[in-house]
């Protein structure tokens, strides 16, 4: 019933005393770091005199600005040799941020996905279908590693073809699915117009990440596709997938609480909220060598559920994410905020400073295309122009933000000014 | 050397009467028209009796408008007219990027509009070649 039954169900006080020896390591690991290092001699920081994790909040947040500040190893506690990995997810203006890991780290993550998997009933009998991308995105080889650990046969199929997708799963009899909500929708429709009904495939449990989806899109693809589905929390910063986990109850997700401290916070004044109040999360990792990362800023939008779960875990749950207090947004998994988008129309003379940001979703996968104003005094009167002007949006908006968006040229003054508070972002996407 | 009008349009119902609402209420005469379409927006290329003027009107009216400037010679009206001006541009191996023709019925005769990289160049080569290159006062006035 349980992969580490002692950790899993540990009482509250041995939880306690744990995540406070454990933070006390973290804290002198994060202190030998230069961004650490030189935070707590600023704000004159003893670090000896926190003993236990209420203590915790006498301590300054971590913000993805300041990852980015650091870049890109300021956050690293242990010798460049000692490195095996990293990954890295973008970042608002550019700069990337990027996570070390050593090879401890990864084999404590590996873990700490398959006990999450196998709290939803994943067993090394299973086989395990892995149609997330891989690469720098912690999503797929987060699962992929925590699959294998569990003793899984791992498809790593990674994302699009969805014929071979369908193939794998009928040869080799997938029963796990590790898939973006957006990509589950037209999966299910591309196995349907093939003939094949879904329920009658063996897959039986789903994993969907990388974006936020709904409850109902979650109650939708599970009787289309004739399975359960488990919402999975995780950041890159916090190691990327395994972060929390729903059980087979799926009644929110357990927050692995050997690895992290949670703390649910008032986002205008930073003040810690009691467990049941809505705020946004906070993390801190503590149970990581390369790059230890205190009361980090998630920027979601969750409360903690105080009240214990059936399945005897003693973990506390958050509820699903209810949204952000930044403006970033996820396009087919990748993280992009709109300034980003700004930075580079403003490197372009023949388009004004005026522009929107319009999501929609089309089989399935998202679509971006940007609303920008011409400049009348440059604009050049010809369509090849136009194109080659185009072209250039597109190619600069692809190297930063890795999205390919279709830019949609308008008369000047057609865009809602940029002052005060224009609606930049379009969502239509309904998932 | 003449010039037409290029205009910025979004395809959207509209587009067109607001431009020519601008050059009506400015007395400004249209000569020819066509539009290139990209499906999200188009250009809209104008023959005006008034570029200059017309020009200013539909920037000042808010429009992303610009000055081109373009190649015109007479053509006959008759089969064979227009291949006999393509053939001579063709041999010099100039591009033609975009064209439009119309005709005057009173003298049977057709004007061949289009844009070039150097248009001074195509100018001489057409004369050469015994073309009537139109001038803009000319043009403008038909």
């Amino acid at each position: 019933m349980y992969f580490q039954k002692d950790i899993e169900t540990i009482s509250k006080n041995a939880l306690h005393l744990l995540q406070s020896e454990r933070l006390k390591k973290t804290l002198e690991a994060a202190a030998t770091t230069p961004y650490y290092g030189k935070l707590f001699q600023e704000k004159k920081i003893d670090i000896s005199k926190i003993k236990t994790v209420e203590h915790l909040k006498d301590l300054p947040f971590t913000t993805k600005n300041d990852l980015r500040l650091s870049y890109p190893d300021g956050m690293v506690a242990v010798p460049r040799s000692e490195i095996v990995r990293i990954h890295a997810s973008s970042g608002t203006t550019g700069k990337s941020t990027v996570i070390f890991y050593t090879m401890k780290d990864i084999d404590n993550w590996a873990t700490l996905v398959a006990r999450a998997m196998y709290s939803t009933g994943a067993r090394r009998e299973d086989v395990f279908q892995n149609m997330m991308g891989y690469g720098l995105f912690t999503g797929g080889l987060g699962l992929h590693y925590g699959a294998e650990k569990l003793g899984c046969m791992v498809i790593p199929s990674s994302t699009g073809n969805s014929l071979k997708q369908l193939q794998l799963m009928q040869d080799f009899q997938t029963t796990l699915i590790h898939i973006t909500p957006s990509y589950a929708l037209h999966l299910v429709e591309v196995i349907k117009e093939n003939g094949i009904n879904p329920h009658d495939l063996s897959v039986k449990k789903a994993y969907f990440g990388a974006e936020p989806y709904s409850e109902s899109t979650r109650k939708k693809l599970e009787e289309q596709w004739g399975l359960d589905a488990y919402n999975c929390y995780g950041l890159s910063e916090m190691n990327g997938p395994g972060v929390a986990m729903e059980c087979i109850n799926k009644a929110g997700m357990h927050i692995a609480e050997d690895y992290y401290i949670a703390e649910i916070i008032n986002p205008e004044t930073g003040e810690p909220l009691p467990d049941g109040e809505e705020g946004e999360l906070v993390l801190t990792h503590i149970n990581r060598e390369a790059m230890p990362i205190i009361r980090y800023r998630t920027r979601d939008l969750t409360r903690i559920i105080p009240e214990p779960c059936s399945c005897g875990r003693t973990h506390r749950r958050i509820e699903r994410i209810k949204g952000r207090t930044d403006d970033m947004l996820i396009v087919g998994g990748v993280n992009v905020f709109p300034s980003q988008i700004e930075s580079v129309l403003m490197t372009i003379p023949e388009v004004g400073n005026n522009y929107r940001i319009v999501l929609d979703r089309e089989e399935g996968l998202d679509r971006m295309h940007i609303q920008v104003e011409l400049y009348s005094k440059l604009f050049q009167g010809d369509m090849k122009a136009l194109k080659k002007l185009n072209k250039e949006i597109v190619e600069k908006l692809r190297a930063l933000i890795t999205i390919n968006p279709r830019i949609e040229f308008m008369e000047p003054g057609s865009l809602p000014p940029s002052e005060g508070k224009a609606k930049r972002v379009i969502d239509n996407r309904e998932i | 050397m003449p010039h037409q009008v290029s205009v910025f349009a979004e395809n959207k119902p509209g587009k067109i009467s607001r431009i020519t609402e601008v050059l009506s209420k400015n007395d400004i005469n249209i000569r020819a028209i066509t539009i290139s379409d990209s499906g999200d927006y188009g250009i809209i290329k104008l023959l005006l009796d008034k570029p200059e003027f017309g020009n200013e009107c539909l920037k000042n009216a808010g429009l992303a408008a610009t000055l081109k400037s373009i190649v015109a010679i007479k053509i006959d009206d008759s089969p064979g007219g227009l291949h006999k001006a393509a053939s001579a541009i063709a041999k010099e191996n100039i591009n033609i990027e975009d064209a439009y023709g119309f005709t005057i019925r009173e003298k049977n005769q057709a004007v061949f509009v289009f844009q070039v990289e150097d248009i001074a160049h195509t100018e001489k080569i057409l004369k050469n070649a015994g073309f009537e290159v139109i001038s803009d006062k000319e043009l403008y006035y038909l």
